[in-house]
């Protein structure tokens, strides 16, 4: 049972040289990967995962360097090689795959020969040869027309596609140890969901040892044997990726799975655990435990004395040394608040048949005329009713922030209207009243850009109490320290600038800001995905907790299709500037689905390992907003199409007993007979 | 790609059919009249008159600019005022050999000059040679040319007599004659651009240096020789091509200068020349000429940015 060891880090520990003085990055890590064995090592931004990655095969910053503990590979001690040694083992038995394809392949040699490179310097093949093997190995990757790819330059291709190049690159000479960072971070969740099966098929066909980077807890549930959580530099608890998830035995680790939205109907609307607080800086640690400021079972012993790794069982360790208080702790962690929404019948807010089409853009000299129009939304009718969730969920490019931007007015809709409890709105925002703009609210994707950085919090949250309320200086000043403390921030925020808070913080001061005139409806633009997971579940609760108090409307929009489930009550989901299907939270995770939806849910990695995951996968891209479609939009890449009528006819509205409204030309009952339900792993418990 | 160069040609068509419009009508509004500067200052009005009449400087000012268009297409470009009535083409096509000459002399000491120096600052980043050729080259872009033309004088010719400080040379000089007389006035010439290009290579490099696919070529296993060669330097010279192509147009106005001071006979000290004596023809003939180089230069610096660029290439 016992394969060899490919890569062994002992005690390692990687510092860097700045003007400030040295940063300790990494600070004695210890892991062993074997062949075949794919080791997850997961960690949020800042916690050093990369270094430790990237450190570990000997890469470094002219500024770092490795500062104690040693390296080994295949056996061999590479902790003090140089570049030229370390030259013949980088992509010959080190392959690499990168976070972000298109920056990491060079712009302007075609793909074949930056492939082929690979083979050429370390097999001394000649181009023909090497060109050959290149798409003879990208054919292996299941890539389409692979010569035809090949004589491309990577502008010319998607994400995904480019993230195959890639892999294939760092496959073509069969190395023993492939590490990817955070491979499909970049990616949309279908491709994503298209690369992940790319690397499992991959981990059975060669033998390579995997070493997989990311902050994604459910990709790592699904790709990885063993994993390794990493918190500021240290190492906290490693093990097999299943006993990990069903019995965590670190309170960073248990926090962190509390933080995921689970895909469970009976969890939905319900608090996340988070964690208190942020990763500290590399420059200021913590005494004792490095997690102690931010643990719920810390005590004083904790903050006094750093604890280390230790084995707590066959192939587990735990940095934390009350690990046998893990199982109790996990269950009281189980017991979580609901905040269901009273759901009323009449609208907030109504979209009907909202429509924005843009002219193509034409030169001085470009004739602009015969040039298909940019639709970036087709007909859209949506509402959300008083204090409820809609969320809008759907790839890049599916038109989401569109809708967003011509119900506030920032963007004139070509067709179609915008309904505030029942009243039209002006399509104009500079046309709206200010008693129409006070009740409309916007948190943004970005906190940090979206802050005036020269304003201090007081002045960004007293800016929509001056305009939209007669309040007085002082009550104006009473009023924000109120809204300070409804979004747990302490009071002496009041004077500091944005750049003196986290991300976290900057985004609670931008639902602050949103909550300040007290709106009807707040719009929510991505709000979460610039944070990391446990500073996003302290900010799902905090929207829980202030529609309970407030009863807003919510309008939702992310990618993320677990969290847009786990707060909203109503969905939409979107393709190409279309809604395809629009109903209740529940019912549309359950069958009948839209063929989009379900491959959307089929694509979703699961943070169960557990969980078997339906194989739908969607091919080739979303098709140009441009593109003069007669039938159905999604029909060009549907695993499902029904017939003739698919191309030529636009969709019927079908209406499912659950008033769940769905767009397709295949009939209800077909659509209820789906290929397996996503939530048999839940409905199995 | 072939419908990319057309286009480029029909902008470069437009932009020298306004420049054209704007040189003719600027000289016209030049005070001073045509007629009785040909004929002096104590001329019968009669004669003027008629010479008016000959000239065409009756008719509307329109039919004088399309007569005048039409006769430089066909390359007719007039007679000199000033120098009785030679004609204006030879003169300017002998003259704008000879900047030619001085041109390419100074082109083959800057940018190749250029493109070492840059190459040499970014691979040693913030280390001194780097942070002597950075600040030289920043100065030297602050200084005009007829300031570095006298400090050169100064010291290689007055001071160690290596150089002639004066560059006349006859229309029947051979080569060995021209040479030694090139090199002041083209190391004058090549100074700003030298900088420039060292400036723009310094930037472009150090970006691409510090790029994803620099540390991918790295963990292919490449050397870094093969690194510099084979993934940096074609992405971080393509900027530095399409300015040195442009340059060739700064190169010009350049020139206008240089020549002076060093009396060298190119088009620059033509046009001075004519200015001078307001010698209508030959000021329109060599300012098109440097508007028509202008453009051709421009041109051929997008067509090689898109032939360089895949992006361009395909699009």
């Amino acid at each position: 049972m016992t394969r060899p060891k490919i890569l062994e880090v002992e005690n390692l520990s990687i510092s860097y040289q700045t003007e400030s003085g040295l940063v300790k990055a990494v600070r004695r890590v210890s892991l062993d990967i074997r062949r075949q064995e794919s080791f997850g090592l997961v960690g949020e931004s800042g916690s050093g995962k990369s270094t430790l990655a990237l450190g570990s095969i000997r890469y470094l910053a002219a500024n770092g360097r490795i500062s104690d503990g040693r390296i080994n590979f295949m056996g061999e001690d590479i902790t003090d090689y140089g570049l030229a040694k370390m030259s013949k083992l980088w992509g010959r038995h080190i392959g690499m795959v990168y976070q972000n394809p298109s920056l990491a392949l060079n712009p302007s040699i075609r793909i074949g020969w930056q492939i082929a490179e690979t083979a050429q310097i370390h097999r001394g093949l000649d181009k023909k040869a090497a060109w050959n093997e290149a798409i003879m190995t990208m054919a292996k990757v299941s890539m389409p027309e692979p010569e035809y790819v090949a004589s491309l330059y990577p502008h010319q291709l998607s994400g995904g596609m480019l993230q195959r190049c890639v892999i294939t690159m760092a496959l073509l000479n069969n190395p023993s140890l492939l590490v990817m960072d955070e491979p499909t971070t970049a990616l949309d969740v279908t491709t994503q969901a298209v690369v992940l099966d790319l690397v499992s098929k991959l981990k059975q066909e060669y033998d390579s040892a995997i070493f997989y980077i990311t902050h994604d807890l459910a990709v790592v549930a699904q790709i990885c044997d063993t994993i390794g959580v990493m918190y500021a530099g240290e190492l906290l608890e490693s093990g097999p990726t299943k006993t990990i998830f069903r019995d965590p035995r670190h309170p960073y680790t248990l926090s962190l799975i509390g933080s995921i939205p689970k895909f469970e109907e009976d969890h939905r609307k319900r608090s996340l655990s988070g964690i208190k607080g942020m990763i500290p800086s590399l420059r200021e640690l913590p005494n004792g435990c490095v997690f102690s400021p931010r643990c719920f079972m810390a005590d004083e012993e904790c903050r006094r004395t750093a604890p280390t790794l230790e084995e707590i069982a066959p192939d587990r360790r735990s940095a934390c040394p009350r690990w046998r208080e893990m199982e109790e702790r996990r269950k009281e962690m189980e017991k979580t608040k609901s905040y269901p929404a009273p759901m009323e019948q009449t609208a907030a807010l109504a979209v009907d048949s909202l429509a924005k089409h843009y002219a193509p853009i034409s030169g001085a000299l470009r004739r602009g005329a015969g040039k298909a129009l940019i639709k970036a939304l087709n007909s859209v009718s949506v509402s959300v009713p008083k204090g409820c969730t809609l969320g809008i969920v759907g790839e890049s490019g599916c038109g989401k922030t569109t809708l967003l931007r011509s119900i506030t007015g920032l963007i004139e809709p070509t067709e179609g209207e915008v309904r505030l409890d029942d009243e039209p709105l002006a399509p104009k925002v500079t046309k709206r009243p200010r008693s129409i703009l006070k009740k409309i609210q916007m948190v943004f994707q970005n906190p940090d850009a979206s802050l005036n950085p020269n304003q201090t919090i007081a002045k960004c949250l007293e800016r929509p109490l001056k305009i939209f309320t007669d309040l007085g200086k002082a009550d104006r000043k009473k009023k924000i320290l109120e809204i300070l403390d409804s979004v747990n921030l302490p009071s002496t925020y009041y004077s500091r600038l944005p750049g003196e808070l986290s991300g976290g913080e900057m985004q609670r001061v931008g639902i602050a800001r949103a909550f300040a005139a007290e709106p009807d409806v707040i719009l929510l633009d991505e709000p979460l995905s610039a944070l990391d997971v446990s500073v996003q579940a302290a900010l799902v609760n905090l929207l829980f907790e202030l529609q309970v108090a407030n009863n807003p409307s919510y309008l939702f929009i992310s990618h993320d299709l677990a969290a847009v489930h786990h707060i909203s009550d109503l969905i939409a989901v979107m393709y190409l500037g279309r809604v395809v299907e629009f109903g209740l939270a529940e019912a549309i995770f359950k069958p009948p689905f839209h063929p989009y939806t379900e491959a959307l849910l089929s694509a979703i990695p699961n943070p169960d390992p557990d969980a078997v995951q339906t194989g739908i996968r969607l091919e080739g891209t979303v098709p140009s907003p441009s593109t003069i479609i007669k039938g159905c939009a999604f029909r060009s890449r549907c695993p499902r199409v029904y017939g003739p009528q698919c191309a030529d006819e636009p969709p019927p509205m079908r209406m499912s007993a659950e008033d769940d409204r769905i767009f397709c030309h295949i009939p209800l009952e077909d659509l209820a007979r789906v290929q397996t339900s996503p939530f048999h792993n839940a409905s199995a418990r | 790609m072939l419908k990319y160069l057309a286009r480029r040609l029909g902008f470069v068509l437009i932009t020298l059919l306004v420049s054209s419009m704007i040189i003719f009508f600027s000289t016209q509004v030049l005070p001073g009249d045509v007629a009785q500067m040909i004929l002096g200052r104590f001329a019968r009005p009669e004669a003027v008159e008629a010479l008016r009449v000959k000239l065409g400087l009756n008719e509307p000012i329109y039919v004088q600019y399309l007569t005048w268009l039409k006769n430089f297409v066909q390359g007719d470009w007039g007679l000199s005022l000033s120098t009785n009535n030679y004609p204006v083409a030879p003169m300017v096509w002998e003259r704008l050999k000879n900047s030619f000459i001085l041109a390419m002399a100074a082109f083959v000491i800057y940018v190749p000059g250029g493109i070492l120096l840059g190459l040499w600052a970014a691979l040693r980043r913030n280390k001194a040679a780097d942070h002597i050729i950075s600040v030289s080259s920043l100065s030297l872009i602050g200084l005009p040319e007829f300031v570095t033309g006298v400090i050169l004088i100064a010291i290689f010719s007055l001071k160690l007599g290596w150089l002639p400080p004066s560059s006349s040379i006859s229309p029947t000089a051979t080569l060995p004659e021209i040479l030694p007389k090139l090199v002041l006035p083209a190391i004058t010439a090549a100074l700003v651009s030298l900088a420039y290009i060292t400036r723009m290579t310094r930037a472009s490099t150090v970006e691409a240096l510090y790029s994803d696919y620099v540390r991918t070529a790295y963990l292919k296993g490449l050397s870094p020789r093969q690194v510099l060669f084979r993934h940096v330097l074609r992405n971080a010279l393509m900027p530095t091509v399409t300015v040195a192509a442009i340059s060739i147009g700064w190169l010009m106005g350049g020139l206008v200068v240089t020549e002076a001071l060093f009396s060298y006979p190119g088009l620059g000290r033509l046009l001075l020349f004519a200015i001078q004596r307001r010698d209508l023809p030959l000021i329109q003939a060599t300012t098109l000429l440097m508007a028509a180089i202008f453009c051709l230069s421009n041109m051929l610096a997008d067509i090689i940015y898109a032939w360089l660029n895949p992006k361009i290439r395909f699009q």
